[in-house]
This record gives C-alpha cells, structure tokens and sequence, in this order.
C-alpha cells in the first residue's frame, strides 16, 4: 500500500527545473513561456470558433431515468467513456512524450506547453468541444458522445504525457548506448527500452488520471449550453438528475453504484497491473515490501491466457520487431540520407509556415473578439478572479491545516497506516463532483451555505492529494531522526519545527501543487450549479466561465478561461516553482 | 610514446589518428578534454587503457567505438572510418546496463534480435553463449535476482553473442567485491586464451593497475588535463601470471611510479584554443577534490610510520585503489606537506607539524599552507579584503573559474577551494545565500 502514496508523491504536475532546456537564461525561457502561451491562447480560440459557427440545429432528447434497474447500464455507459476517453489519452501521452524527448528543438516548445495545456480549466473547453461535436454529427449522439470523451481526454492527458517524457528524459546513459551499439531498431528501443523503462510512472499517472476522469465525467455527461440541453445517459446524470428532483434514495443508489464500479476497477484493473508493473523496477537489488495481487496470480495460473499471449502476443511482437529491422536497413539502403533530409526540412518548414498563418490569425481574431468586451466587463472579472483565488486558497489552507496532523499521525505509525491508507485511498478515489449534490441538498438552507459547499467541494477534490503525499512524507522521515529528537528532549512545537515539518516540506509541496491546480478546476463547477431546477451561483470566476457556457457568451467565456489558466501558471511560476527549489537544494533528505 | 615500439605490428584493427576531444564553451572557446592522441588495437592483444578517474578514458572508449563523436581527428576501422561502417563491436559496461525487465535470456537475445535473426537460431546462439559463461540454469532469471558477479556474466555473455570483433570493457570488474572481481577477471582470461570466443581483440579500461598487469599484453597509462598518451608499454610475463612475482610487482610498481611522480607538470588548467585576437590567460593551478580531513589522515600515517610509505604498498594495505589515494596525495604535495620520490611519499617538515598539532593549530598550518601554495584561495581572500563589507557572490568567483575550466569543473573547483577556505577559516560561507565573507581574526 505504500507504494501508492511514495508515487502520488514522484507525480510532479510541475516540471522540475530539471526538465529546462540546460543552460537557457531566463530572458529566453521567458520568451519561449509568452510565445507557447500566445499558441494556447490561439488554440482556445479556434475550438470555440468552429463550435460556434456550426452551431446546428437537430437534437435528440434523452431521458434519464431514475430506476436504480438502470444503473448497471448507466455505470457501463460512463465506463466505455472513461475507457475510450484513456486510450485516447495513452496513445496521445505516449507520442507527445516520445516526440518531445527526442527532438531538441520539439522539446523547447513542448514541454512549457504542457505546462500551460496543465492549467488550463477543462470544463472550460466544454462549451466549445461540445458545439463542435455536436455539428459533426448532428443527427445521433455521436456527437455528444464525443464530446464528452473529449473533455475527459483533456483531464487525463497531460500528467500521463509529462510522466512518459520524463521517464525517457531519465534513461540512463548506459542503457541507451547499449541500444546504439547493438543496433536496435527503433521499434525494439521503444518496445525494450523507453517503453518498459516508463511504465512505473505510466501506470501510476494513468491512475491519477483516471480518478480525474471520473471527477470530469460527472460534470459532463450533463449540462446546459445557451438553450440547448444536452444529457448522455450515464452515473453523473443519473446522479446529478437524482440531486437536481431531490429524490434521496436515487441519489443514494447512484452513490452506491459508484462506489462499487470503483472499487471493482480498483480490484480488477489498478492492483493487478500495479503488481505486474513491479517487474519494471529500475533497481539492481529485489526489493522487500512487494505488492500482491490475487487476480493476477490467477492470470498467471490460467494457462488459457498464457497460451493465448504466446499464440498470438509473441509472434505478433517478433513479427512487428523483425519487420522494422529489416524496414530500417530496407530504408538505409535505399534512400541516401542527405535526400531524406532535404524533404524532411522541407516538410518542417512548410509545417511551422502553416501553424505561423494559424497562430497569426487565431490571435488576430481573439484580440477583435476581447476588444468587444468593455472596461467594467473586465473589472468585473477581475473581481471575480479575486474571489475565485481567496476560495481557492482558504480551501487549500483548510485542507493543509488538517491533513498536516492527520497524515503525520498516519504515516509515523505504522499500525494506524495499514488500517487507514485503504480507507483514505477509497475516500479519495469517491469523485467528488457525485458527492456535491449531496452536500448541496444538505446545505442550500443554511446562510451562506452555497459559499460553504463550493469550498467543501474544492477540499473534497483536492485535500487527498495533501494527505497522500504528507503520509508518505512522514514515513520517510528517518529513524535515527526521530530518535535524535527523543533523546535530546524536542518539545512537541520544537519537533515540529525542526523535525517534521522540513521533513515533509518537499512532499506537502507536491500535494499542494496538484491540489491547487485541481482546486482552480473544480471552482467552474462549485460556484454555478444547476440545482432543484433553477441556478445556485456564488460570485467567482469559475461561475463565470460556467454561466457564460450557459448562456452562450463567447467573448466572456473565452476572457475568463484566458485568465484563469494565467492565474494558475503566474502561480505555478512565481509560488510553487521556488518552492519547489527551495525544497530540492535545502530540504532533501540525503543520506 | 608512440606505438611504434610494438615490433611486429600487422595491420590494426581500430586505430584512431590525432583523435581529440573538446567541448564548447559558452563564451566560443573551447576546452579540451583529450589532447590529440594516437592508438591503435591490434588483433591478438587485450589492451588496457589505465589511469584516474575522470581523466577521460571512457570518453576514449567511446570515441574508438563510434557511440560518440570526435571533436577533431577520426577513427579507422580497418583503414575505412568509423563513420561510415557499423563496427561490429561490443561493449561491457561497469553499471552492467542490464535490462531489468527483460530475462537473462531475452537480455542476451535482444542484440541478435536487432540483427533480423530469426527466434530459433538466436535462441540456440544464446544459450550457447549463456552456458559458456556459466549462466546455465538462470536462463529464465531477471537480473534483479542476480547477484553482482552473475549480473556481469550476463553483460559479458550479451557482448560475445554478438561476436564482436573487438569487446570493450568498461570498468567490467569495479562495481563487483574483491573476491568476485578475480574470479571473474579469471574466467575472461580463460575465454580469451583458450580461444573458446571468437573475439580478436580485448580493449579494457580500468583504473586498477594490478587488474591491467593481470589481464593485458599491453598497457596504456593516460595523464590527466587534458587525457594525453602518458606512457604505452608491453607487457610480457607469461600467462598465468603471479601476482607475488618479482616482474609482476616491479612492472606494479614503476606503473605507480608512473601515475604519482610526474603529475604536476600537467596540473595545470586545461589549454584552450581561442579565437584570433583573443589573449592567452595565465594557467591556473587545478585544485586535487579532496577535503582537508583526508589529507589530514595520510599524513599521520605517514608520520606514524616514520615519514616514508610506498603508495603501492599503503593503496593495498588500506585496500584502496589508485583512485582514491592519488587526489589525497596530489593535495598534500600541493600544499608543501608531503613530496613524492620513485614511488614513496616523503612527508616535509610543515607535514611533520601538521600531523602532530592539535585541531586549531592544524587550522593555522594549513591556512599558511593554503595561502603561500593556491593562488585561487589567495585570489580570493584578496578579493574579500578589497570588498568594504568583506563579502562576495560565489557567483563572482565562478566567473572567474568559467575562464579556465568548463562549467562543471569550475563549479567542483569552487566546492573544493570553498571546502578548504573554510576550514582554514579563511572565509564563511552561507550556502543559502551563496555569498562568502572574510573570516574576520
């Protein structure tokens, strides 16, 4: 079980200052920073752009039901989402990564655009994804259906993407001189090194991911655009619809379903490959403490799927090895490099010609549709971004002011952790998006109690992430250290000054940097909710963007989400990232 | 020393003609790492490439296999460059560079597979390879479950599968317990001379002499700032060879001879080329990485022993190896305390004192010392005294090392002459903050 929290903890959503082109000044890093951002920018604009201007007509209506009966099927139809929604997500990280780790120049661009592509509001990019699904297919669900695997697609991709890259980024030397002096094929280098050598990370992130998934899926199998209503029948209607005609017992069969359909993935899918991922280790030495899964040594038992892997994995795998090496030396032999090269550059220049002509004309037009927008129009956002980040941060204080004690308490006692981790792991893995009409049902009546319920949704979505990674901070403070502070008698306060809180610094750190992230994210759907048939809205810039996507104000959407995702990388930039510096050259604990 | 000496030279197999290696600097001079050299291996020799760590003798390696590039100079496989062939080689690494997902036997495979080989025939190859190392039964293993010694047969045994004309080796032995290491060191051996591996010639870099006058015909023994062709003999003691022999340790010895007597005249920085119109800079002293306190041991021992050691014998006594000694000498011959003759270390009068004082008196001694022998710390302490609030950036100084050394090695100067700056209490300094201040008497 310690494994999940030491790997919470290693899933930087930032990139260490590591991952920066070596030897780049700042004046330079900066530049590249404002010119990736302006390509980000260019892009938002694009997708609202095109769901504008296809705004169709015809839609289907879908009803959805509120028989417990149909959870089953509601719970395989947010299943299938979410899965195609990973797949899509694997295939993208693991070519985004590859991409950005094998080319220089890819990589200056690449890498501070994850960045930014990080803290950009997913369910901002609803509205716009949505309207230009929807007139793709304007005559089935398709559309919708698409839609939605986009938007969770969007929530999952980039943790993945930036854990594959980092993970060839870290290849040692040796491994890599060994593919290049026993002349593998680039398809056996993928397969026998970067791949397998990423998969630790790959399989925790895809974790992460996943959990975001569901926390995204909850928020988009069902909402309002302008005068449209588009639902898809799946657990978060099925929740949200429950919540919305207050009918308790539905809320709770649909809490119940989707609890179990976690638990079962958690089960089924994350122990056994987590247990099979072992094997991937970078490590010279067998290590102790080794997770076991039952599953998987029933799949190892079952000859069946032994015999199928070798019928048709292996040769396919031997097929697919033998045919780039003898594809590759095809290629040498025919094509004389310098020719190949002069194409390539020619298909590259034509490449950033083209992607120029776009980022010049999507600017273009974001600035003339910005300009219509008046002073008090941007006041008033920038009011609402104030507000929006004093949630925001009392949510994170709130949530590190008890998850500090609560997970220095689990993580120093190895008793209270075995009982607790599982409970803690199952309370984060409970999207918290499913649980809000829930705790809106409870505190609508109360004074003020919209106020209380955003933040409680933000804490929910994001205390996890402290606490994880506080336990992990706390069971890798050092014995002896501990000891030291016993035998020369540290008062409590004196413990915690100069033992515990350096010691975990570094790990909270991590915690709160996701959590930030994810707590921006969760204000578009705590500050604006549809609820009992009308809006419950607090003031902020996350019930901005949703009720701009409600009524369908193009210019206001496409302000506030530009300057949510600049709040969260000036926060990124100028908070987390120092402190992340800070925690690396004076709080690592080094033996 | 050029390799004319060797008599009856055929045709080389891999030989490198002016081959040199430099790195760019920011400012668009250049450092050079290794000085011009020429080598040559020639089938039927197993050669050995001996000197310190860190002087540049896997980048050598690395250059004569092709994985990275010369900055000037080429290197001819068979007289044609080494650009335009693929070399048929392969390389034993010290770290092993196993991969750890794959199985002992899939880890031996996979060079075959690159190759388009098909499954059965790479199969029986590897097997064959696998039971000649003594790896049989292990087959299915995963390195994890191996110990050191069984790691390194299976990188030997992924290396002779390929049947490379010429192995390389890198540092094979120095990550493997001392007992392990001679066994191994043995079974190569008897691959080697029983020809039971088609291999033509054996390239090997160590920096364990009695490990290069165990196992090569002949011996490279590269100098340092930059890596430069320092001495290249034969070695002709008959297989097995006694390590009690008389040749053995006298060839032990005069190679210790080697390494340790004239070393300082090439302590200096690194020459650089630089660009028409710009001036020469004066060379710098470059600064052994040692800390005082190790320093501080040899010379007791030294004095212990009544002021004269031969550095084989105490390198064997303490079981270090050259490595780790030579720096801690390279400092005490630096700052006056200790001279070294044919091979021993002589202590002076000021390393007399030095052994026999107590902690601040050392601290003075050693201030003096630093003072009238570094001119980096006497910059320095210079420098603070001209500042009105006695205090500088470390950033100032490693500007001033930038002109000297690259990047990396001006930054591990800076650690040293700080380390040792404050230990002879002639500055502070905040590692916070960075900034250094003069210790004020």
């Amino acid at each position: 079980m310690s494994d999940l929290t030491l790997s919470t903890a290693q899933a930087t959503p930032l990139p260490p200052a590591v991952t920066r082109p070596a030897g780049s000044r700042w004046s330079w890093a900066l530049l590249i920073d404002i010119a990736v951002f302006l390509f980000v920018c260019a892009a938002i604009f694009g997708v609202y752009a095109i769901g504008r201007s296809w705004l169709g007509p015809v839609h289907p209506h879908v009803e959805i039901s509120q028989n417990p009966g149909v959870l089953p099927l509601y719970a395989l139809f947010s299943l299938v989402r979410i899965s195609v929604a990973y797949v899509l997500s694997l295939v993208f990280a693991l070519a985004y990564g590859y991409v950005a780790a094998s080319s220089r120049r890819a990589e200056i661009i690449m890498v501070p655009l994850l960045d930014i592509l990080q803290s950009i509001p997913v369910l901002s990019f609803l509205p716009g994804v949505m309207l230009a699904m929807v007139a793709i297919f304007p005559h089935s669900q398709l559309g919708v259906e698409l839609g939605s695997i986009l938007l969770i697609f969007t929530g999952q991709v980039w943790n993945m993407a930036f854990s594959f890259y980092s993970s060839l980024k870290t290849i040692p030397r040796e491994l890599h001189e060994v593919a290049i002096i026993y002349r593998f094929s680039r398809w056996q280098r993928f397969a026998e090194l970067d791949l397998p050598f990423s998969t630790i990370g790959l399989v925790w992130n895809s974790m992460m991911s996943v959990a975001g998934g569901w926390f995204f899926l909850m928020a988009c199998e069902m909402f309002v655009l302008g005068n449209r209503d588009f639902r898809l029948p799946g657990l978060g209607s099925f929740l949200q619809t429950a919540a919305s005609h207050g009918h308790t017992s539905a809320i709770l069969w649909g809490l119940a379903a989707m609890i179990a359909v976690i638990v079962l993935l958690d089960q089924v899918v994350w122990r056994p490959i987590i247990v099979w991922a072992d094997k991937f280790k970078f490590e010279q030495v067998e290590s102790s403490g080794a997770a076991q899964s039952t599953l998987l040594q029933l799949i190892g038992r079952a000859s069946i799927v032994l015999r199928l892997y070798r019928l048709i994995l292996q040769p396919v795998f031997h097929w697919l090895t033998l045919t780039f090496t003898l594809g590759a030396r095809r290629a040498a032999e025919t094509f004389s490099a310098p020719k190949q090269n002069l194409v390539r550059r020619w298909i590259g220049y034509l490449l950033a010609a083209g992607v120029l002509v776009g980022l010049g004309f999507a600017v273009f037009h974001a600035v003339r549709e910005l300009s219509d927008l008046h002073r008090e129009d941007y006041d008033e956002l920038l009011e609402s971004a104030a507000l929006s980040f004093l949630r925001v941060n009392t949510a994170l204080i709130l949530g590190a002011l008890w998850t500090i004690p609560a997970g220095v308490a689990i993580g120093s006692n190895p008793r209270l952790a075995r009982i607790a981790q599982p409970l803690v792991q199952m309370a984060a893995s409970i999207p918290a998006t499913a649980l809000f009409p829930i705790i809106l049902l409870f505190l609508l009546g109360l004074r003020g109690g919209l106020e209380i319920a955003a933040m409680l949704l933000m804490l929910l979505g994001t205390q996890w992430y402290i606490l994880f990674n506080v336990i992990a901070g706390a069971m890798a403070i050092p014995t002896d250290l501990k000891e030291a502070a016993q035998i020369y008698r540290f008062r409590s306060w004196d413990r915690w000054r100069h033992l515990i809180l350096p010691a975990i610094f570094p790990y909270l750190l991590t915690g709160m940097v996701t959590a930030s992230g994810g707590a921006w994210n969760a204000s578009i759907v705590a500050e604006y909710f549809h609820f009992q048939g009308r809006i419950v809205s607090t003031a902020g810039l996350g019930s901005t963007i949703s009720s701009a996507s409600d009524s369908g104000r193009f210019d206001v959407l496409l302000a506030s989400t530009l300057i949510m995702a600049t709040v969260v990388v000036l926060i990124n930039r100028l908070l987390w990232r120092r402190l992340y510096r800070l925690a690396s050259s004076r709080f690592k604990l080094e033996t | 020393m050029s390799t004319a000496n060797i008599a009856p030279a055929p045709t080389p197999i891999i030989e490198a003609r002016q081959l040199e290696k430099s790195y760019a600097q920011p400012d668009g001079s250049r450092i050079q790492v290794i000085a011009p050299s020429d080598l040559a291996i020639y089938p039927g020799q197993v050669m050995a490439l001996l000197g310190p760590s860190g002087c540049g003798k896997s980048t050598l390696l690395r250059m004569l296999t092709g994985l990275s590039p010369a900055s000037a100079g080429s290197v001819y496989w068979h007289g044609h460059p080494v650009r335009d062939e693929s070399p048929n080689v392969a390389i034993v690494f010290q770290s092993f560079a196993l991969f750890p997902w794959l199985t002992v036997l899939e880890n031996v495979e996979a060079p075959l597979e690159a190759r388009g080989m098909l499954p059965i025939e790479r199969r029986k190859r590897s097997l064959r390879i696998i039971d000649a190392v003594g790896l049989d039964g292990f087959e299915t293993a995963y390195p994890k479950e191996l110990s050191g010694g069984m790691k390194q047969r299976v990188g030997v045994a992924r290396a002779l599968v390929v049947e490379p004309e010429v192995l390389f080796m890198d540092e094979p032995f120095s990550a493997l317990d001392v007992l392990t290491a001679e066994t191994l060191r043995g079974e190569l051996l008897e691959l080697w001379l029983g020809h039971k591996i088609p291999t033509r010639a054996i390239f090997i870099v160590t920096h364990n002499i009695e490990e290069a006058v165990v196992l090569a015909d002949r011996i490279i023994v590269l100098g340092r700032h930059p890596a430069h062709i320092h001495a290249d003999f034969k070695v002709d003691i008959p297989h097995p060879r006694d390590r009690q022999g008389a040749h053995f340790l006298e060839l032990v010895d005069s190679i210790y001879r080697i390494l340790t007597q004239p070393a300082h005249q090439h302590d200096t920085a690194p020459s650089r080329t630089f660009g028409p119109g710009m001036p020469a800079r004066p060379k710098t002293i470059m600064l052994p990485h040692t800390r005082p306190g190790g320093m501080a041991g040899l010379l007791e021992i030294l004095a212990d022993r009544g002021g004269r050691v031969d550095l084989h014998r105490l390198a064997d006594e303490l079981s270090l190896e050259v490595d780790a000694l030579l720096p801690t000498v390279d400092t005490a011959v630096l700052l006056g305390m200790l001279r070294v003759e044919e091979g021993d270390a002589v202590i002076t009068p000021e390393g007399q004192a030095f052994a026999q004082a107590d902690i601040q008196a050392r601290k003075a001694i050693f201030r003096k010392a630093a003072l009238a022998n570094v001119p980096l710390l006497r910059q320095m302490e210079q420098a603070l005294k001209a500042k009105s609030n006695r205090t500088l950036s470390e950033e100032f100084f490693r500007d001033l090392l930038d002109e000297h050394f690259g990047e990396e090695e001006s930054r591990r100067q800076l650690e040293t002459a700080i380390q040792w700056g404050r230990y002879a209490e002639i500055f502070d300094y905040d590692a916070a903050t960075g900034k250094l201040t003069l210790t004020e008497a």
